[in-house]
C-alpha cells in the first residue's frame, strides 16, 4: 500500500468587511487621489488612515488634513518567501513610509529600486493608478518609488520607529 | 449627480476572502490511514497497552510509549458516543444540510472517531445509534473520503 505523504488542510474564512466612518472617509479620498488623516485637538498628530479617535488622547479625531503622497521610509523589510495571491514578485521591498504632514507611517511596498539601495530615511512617493482607476481601496495606490530628494536626517523620523 | 450626504456618509463595505492553503506532511503511521481510506478501508493502531487507537497515532496518548506498527481494520460500522447538531452548516462542512457532528466508535476500535453523520433530523439522532460510513465516489486519500456516516438501516 502506497501511503499517503501529506494532506491539504485549507483554512477559509469569509468576512464582511465594513470600513466604519473614519475609514470610509479615508477611502473615498483615495478615490480621489488624496490621502487624508485625521487630526488629534489634543496632542495635534496626525493619523493616517485614521480611526476615528487618537489612541493617545482618547478622543474623537474630527480635523480632516490632506497630507503628502511623499514621505521617508521609516523602516523595512525584504520579502523573500513567496505565498498565493501576491500582487508582487518575491524578493520585494515593504517600507513603513512616513508621509509629510502624518505622524504614523503607513505601510505599502516599494519599487523601481534595487533591493540593495533601500534604506532608512530614504524619500519616495506614491506611484497612483491611472485616473480613470481610482477606486477607494489601497490598490489605487500601486506602491511608492524613490525621488530624487535627499535622505530624511534620522532625528526627523526616530519618533516613529 | 453628486452624492447625497447619507450617502456619501454610509460606511464603505468589501468581501474580505481569508485563506491559507495549508499542505501538512501526515507521516507514517497517519500516512496509513489516509492509504487505507482512498481504499476504502479504516485502520487502526493496537497499543502495547492493547487498545486500538482510531484514527491511529504515532504514541499512545496514556503512556507516550511508541505504538509501532501494530495495524488493525476497523468498523466499517460503529457507535455514536457523543453528537451535536449543525442546523445552519456553513460552505466547507462536509454537508450542505443540517447534520450531526458525532464521534463515532468503530467496531473494534476503543477511541472515538469525529466525523459527520447524515441523519436528516435532529429527532433521529442518539447517543448508542448505530452508523455506518458513506464513501465519498472517488477517493482521494484523505479524510473526506468518508463523505459522511449514515444510519444503519
Amino acid at each position: 500500500m502506497e501511503l499517503v505523504k501529506s494532506i491539504t488542510t485549507p483554512v477559509v474564512l469569509d468576512y464582511d468587511y465594513v470600513t466604519g466612518r473614519a475609514q470610509s472617509r479615508f477611502l473615498r479620498g483615495i478615490a480621489e487621489g488624496r490621502i487624508l488623516g485625521q487630526r488629534c485637538i489634543e496632542c495635534k498628530r496626525v493619523y493616517v488612515p485614521s480611526r476615528g479617535a487618537c489612541p493617545r488622547c482618547a478622543v474623537r479625531t474630527e480635523e480632516e488634513v490632506q497630507v503628502s503622497d511623499k514621505g521617508t521610509v521609516t523602516t523595512f523589510c525584504i520579502v523573500r518567501v513567496p505565498s498565493e495571491n501576491l500582487a508582487f514578485n518575491p524578493p520585494y521591498a515593504c517600507a513603513a513610509v512616513l508621509l509629510d504632514g502624518a505622524n504614523i507611517p503607513f505601510t505599502h511596498v516599494l519599487q523601481e529600486c534595487a533591493l540593495e539601495d533601500v534604506r532608512m530615511g530614504m524619500r519616495v512617493q506614491a506611484v497612483w493608478v491611472a485616473k480613470e482607476q481610482l477606486g477607494p481601496t489601497m490598490s489605487s495606490i500601486r506602491y511608492f518609488k524613490p525621488i530624487a530628494e535627499p535622505d530624511a536626517e534620522y532625528d526627523t523620523f526616530k519618533e516613529h520607529l | 449627480m453628486a452624492p447625497t450626504e447619507a450617502e456619501h456618509e454610509a460606511p464603505l463595505t468589501a468581501v474580505h476572502h481569508l485563506e491559507y492553503a495549508y499542505r501538512r506532511s501526515v507521516g507514517p503511521v497517519l500516512g496509513r490511514f489516509f492509504a487505507g481510506l482512498r481504499e476504502r478501508t479504516i485502520c487502526g493502531i493496537r497499543t502495547r497497552a492493547g487498545r486500538v487507537l482510531v484514527p491511529p497515532a504515532e504514541y499512545d496518548p496514556e503512556t507516550g510509549d511508541a505504538t509501532g506498527d501494530d495495524f488493525v481494520s476497523v468498523g466499517p460500522g460503529g457507535t455514536v458516543t457523543s453528537w451535536t447538531w449543525v442546523s445552519k452548516p456553513r460552505p466547507k462542512q462536509p454537508l450542505q444540510h443540517p447534520f450531526a457532528y458525532a464521534l463515532v466508535k468503530l467496531d473494534g476500535a476503543d477511541t472515538p472517531l469525529l466525523h459527520a453523520v447524515d441523519a436528516l433530523f435532529e429527532s433521529r439522532m442518539r447517543t448508542g445509534m448505530r452508523v455506518r460510513p458513506r464513501w465519498r465516489s472517488e477517493t482521494r486519500g484523505e479524510i473526506g473520503d468518508i463523505a459522511c456516516f449514515e444510519p444503519e438501516a
